[in-house]
Formats: structure tokens, sequence, C-alpha cells
């Protein structure tokens, strides 16, 4: 999908779904893509002040304050090419300060073995095989017999299929990168190369997670992530407890220096995302146009940019303390994508590749389905839930045994009702876009540029092999 | 256009070179890496970015010679 990003010469997702669509189809993407990035800044807030309050023992509220200011100072100075050198360098922080806590936790319960055999009764304990925290698809017959508790259908569509295209295909954080690519085969290679270190990330974090529950559950290990206001495990402090718990000094500079680069580069990206959509998708399309003063114009919209940055950083302030009342930062992550992104996946998914879809059909396409996954939100809500935040606000219906269960539902509630609205309303509406302006946009109508030139290595398809021939060993080994 | 290999590799090879200094210069203390089962995680840590600062290095100038 990327070389029709990049073919559609747009600045934003939203603007691409003005080109292939219209209007409305664009604010109202615009606006709830507002909404997501605000939400996700302040995530990472949240996660940089809890990181402030563990490690330094300063107040919450403090820290978040702090933090606040610290992204506002960094996303106000750098565009986005120095964002990129930023991401980069932060990135190999990240690998190399958390690496130590996954070699020092692996050795202490005695490597990949040992860690097998200390999971193993806690996994028994609650009522699930022993080798269930270790294995991805061989306890997915039924939602009851494996921790997830989804079933397969449920894994393979709600994540592999939904989640995980709707954050590839319509992520503005890899979008946009493929958008300012230097050729068509840099666009389509950007998404390729960002997944080669995300097939790894997981070893550095899950791994060391895992080790934790040992920890957790061995009281002589003196390892808590008890919150001691609610005395529930607040899972968002196992890292920071982790470095805590193994890092001397030395090292453990290190790794909080790359837990505050990996927040403040999500920080970051999203206020700047946020920034982008708020100046040319919303305020330039539908507050003040352009002018004739070209000049004027650019200093007028860099100023609204400024101001846009700092309104979504103190809104994120606000989304950071519902970060916080959810528990679990990822969980609250994949929710808002799951009803953000799912709708757009499909929307998107479907103008590129058929094109008689209609603006009028992909508009009501992804209003339903973000409807249908608040209703479904609304109405459900996962086991034990104590917040409105997990869900149930409207009245629960159905429980789902956990977090993710629940969100990967309204991912394939959302995506199914968009995309059957979306093709049913195709057919009804007259399709207002001519054929020449949809060249560049639409698979059928963009001559094929032909991408294996020069030297194999180089080609996006070998890349795309390499990804996958990982994937599948890894598919395999974990099976 | 700066080649991005040349800024990892400085930040990792003079990191590396601090830790690993540390490292050894706190060898002996008998408290410092309890937490770390008594690896000196320092040591250890300071020669791997050392090492992976130094291939970034020597990397970035083999490719600007080719050019």
């Amino acid at each position: 999908m990327m070389p029709f990003y990049y073919g559609s010469k747009a600045r934003s997702v939203p603007e691409y779904l003005k080109l292939r669509f219209d209007e409305k189809t664009r604010g109202l993407n615009a606006i709830l893509f507002a909404v997501m990035t605000i939400l996700a800044s302040g995530i990472s807030m949240y996660a940089l002040a809890i990181l402030m309050e563990k490690v330094l023992g300063w107040d919450f509220n403090l820290s978040l304050i702090l933090s606040a200011a610290i992204v506002l100072g960094y996303t106000y100075l750098g565009g986005l090419s120095s964002a990129i050198y930023n991401e980069v360098l932060q990135f190999f922080i990240i690998i190399i300060g958390l690496f130590p806590i996954v070699c020092l936790s692996l050795y202490e319960v005695g490597g990949w073995n040992g860690l097998q055999e200390s999971l193993a009764p806690i996994v028994s304990s609650k009522g699930f095989a022993p080798d269930a925290f270790t294995t991805t698809w061989k306890y997915s017959g039924a939602a009851t017999s494996n921790p997830m508790g989804v079933e397969w259908y449920g894994i393979f569509a709600g994540l592999g299929f939904v989640l995980s295209f709707g954050y590839w295909c319509t992520n503005f954080l890899i979008v946009q990168r493929a958008m300012a690519a230097e050729s068509p085969v840099a666009a389509r290679k950007t998404p390729l190369i960002g997944a080669l270190p995300k097939m790894f990330i997981p070893f550095l974090i899950i791994v060391p997670g895992m080790v934790a529950l040992v920890l957790m559950n061995t009281p002589t290990s003196g390892f808590s992530i008890t919150d001691p206001i609610t005395g529930q495990p607040n899972y968002d402090l196992t890292i920071i407890m982790l470095l805590k718990h193994y890092l001397p000094s030395g090292v453990l500079g290190l790794g909080l220096t790359a837990l505050l680069a990996s927040f403040m580069s999500g920080m970051a990206g999203n206020v700047s995302a946020f920034n982008t959509v708020w100046t040319y998708d919303i305020y330039q399309s539908y507050i003040r146009p352009t002018t004739n003063d070209a000049e004027a114009d650019s200093k007028h919209y860099l100023k609204v940019g400024r101001l846009a940055t700092i309104f979504g950083v103190l809104v994120s302030i606000a989304a950071a303390y519902l970060a916080g009342l959810f528990g679990n930062i990822m969980d609250f992550l994949q929710t808002i994508f799951s009803m953000i992104n799912a709708p757009l996946f499909a929307v998107i998914a479907l103008g590129m590749f058929w094109k008689r879809t209609t603006g009028h059909a992909a508009f009501i396409g992804l209003l339903a389905g973000f409807t249908i996954a608040l209703i479904h939100h609304g109405l459900t809500a996962p086991m034990g839930a104590t917040t409105l935040v997990k869900g149930g606000w409207i009245s629960i219906v159905h429980v789902y045994p956990v977090e993710m269960a629940q969100n990967f539902w309204t991912a394939i509630f959302a995506c199914f009702t968009s995309a059957s609205l979306t093709i049913g309303l195709s057919l009804v509406t007259k399709q207002k876009k001519t054929d020449e302006e949809l060249v560049g946009l639409v698979y059928s109508l963009t001559p094929r540029v032909n991408m294996n030139d020069g030297k194999w290595i180089n080609r996006p398809s070998t890349l795309a092999w390499i990804v996958a021939i990982i994937g599948i060993i890894l598919t395999i080994l974990f099976w | 256009m700066l080649d991005i290999r040349i800024p990892i590799g400085l930040l990792f090879a003079i990191l590396g070179l601090l830790v690993f200094a540390f490292g050894i210069a706190t060898n002996s203390y008998p408290d410092m890496y309890v937490k770390s089962m008594q690896i000196n995680i320092n040591l250890w840590s300071g020669i791997f970015m050392t090492i992976f600062g130094a291939f970034m290095l020597v990397w970035a100038k083999l490719s600007a010679k080719v050019k």
C-alpha cells in the first residue's frame, strides 16, 4: 500500500483520504486521528511520569508536569529530519540499554529452560497447561484454555489481520516515513525495514516480563510491582522495577536513558503527528484556508502549528491520567487502535484496491465502524474491570476473560462493519471521482513501476522474503 | 547528509569506554554487584558497547571509501 501513499504526494493519511474520496471523509479521519495521537502521547507521558516517580521518588503530579515540559521543549526544537535521526539513535539506545536486563534476568532463572520450569507452577495454578505462557498457538483451540482468553480465529482476525494491518498500513508514524521517502522503492521498503527490528523488540520486553512474573511469585526475591494505594499489581511498573532490581549504578543510568528515550520518541512522534494533522487537515482546510499571500500564510501556519503543539501537550496530560486509570498501557493503546485504526484500515484498503469505492460509502463506513467499536466497548467489559475506561459504560452484556480479548473483538467488529457498509454503499452510490483523478491512488489505475531493477539484494521483494521467513521460523519455534 | 553511523558509533564508543572504566574501578567493591548476582555488568556492557561503536565507525569509514 506504500506506493499509493507515496504516489498520492499527500502529506498525511487524512490528505490521502481527501484525494481518494472526499472532504468529509478526510475531516472525520483527521478529527479521530487527532484524538488518537493525543491519547497515545498521553500514554507515553504517563510512562515517563511513573519512571520519575519510582526512580527519583518525586510526586506523580509533579513528575507528569515535568515530563510534559520535557516533551514540549523537545518537539518544539526539531523538525521531521532531526526527528528521524533521533529515532535511529534512540532505537540503539533502547536495545543496548535494556539488553543487560535480558541477560541478567535469564541468568537468574537459569536460561530459557529454567524460565519455562519456573513459570510452569505459576501457569498451572491459574488453571492452564504448564507451557501455556511460552507457546503461541498450541492452546488457542478454545478461549478458556489459554491465558490470553482468545481462540485462534480471534487472534488471527483481530490481532493478525485487523490490528496488525491497521498499524502497518495506516499508522502515521509508519506512513509519514513512506511519504517522505526518496523514491517509490524506498517508500515500499519503509514498513519492511521497520518490521526487522520490531521482531526482536519482544525479546527485550517479553522475556524480562516473564522473569518478572516468576520474581513476583517468589517472596524471597523482594521484587514487587504492587501499587501501594490500590494493592493491585500495576503492570506498567514492570520494566522500571526490573531495572531497579538488577542494575547497579553505571548501567542503571543507561537503562533509564533507554526508557526515557523510548517514551520521549513515542510522545514526540505523536505530538508532531497531531501538529501536522491539526494544522494541515483541520485548521488550513476548515478554519482558515490559504490566501494569496503565501509568505504570510506559511508564517501564520507555523505559529498555529506551534500553538497546536502546546495544546496537544496540555491535553495529553489529561490523557495521561486516563492511562493511569487503565492500569495497563499496552491494553489501553490497543483499545484505542481497535476503535480508530480498525475501521480506517477497512476503508483505506478498499479505496486502494477497488476503484468503485465511493466517498459517501467511505464516510459512512468509517463513521459506522467507529460507532460500532464504541458501542462494543460500552456493552462489554474485561473480567474484574474496576473502571469505566475499560468498557461497560452503557451496560454489560458480555464479559471477556481479559482486556486483550475485548479489544481484538472490538477491532474485528469495527473492521467488519466498516468494510461491509463501505462495499454495500459503494454499489448503490455514484462514483464522483473520474479515473484520471484516481491515477496513482488506486491499484488498478496506477501504472506498474518495475521495482526489480538493480541488484537483487536491494529489491523490496528480497527484504519482504527475509521478513516473512524470519516470521515463519519464529512462529514455529514458539508454536 | 551526515552518515548516521558516525554519531551512533561515536556515542557508543565513548559511552562504552566510560562504562568499561567505571566497571574496572568498581570491580573490587563488594556491595556494588549484589543486584547483578556478582556479575560485573558494567565491565561487560562497556566492552560490548565499545565494540558496537567501533564497528559502526569502521563501517561508516569503509562505505565512505567505496563511494
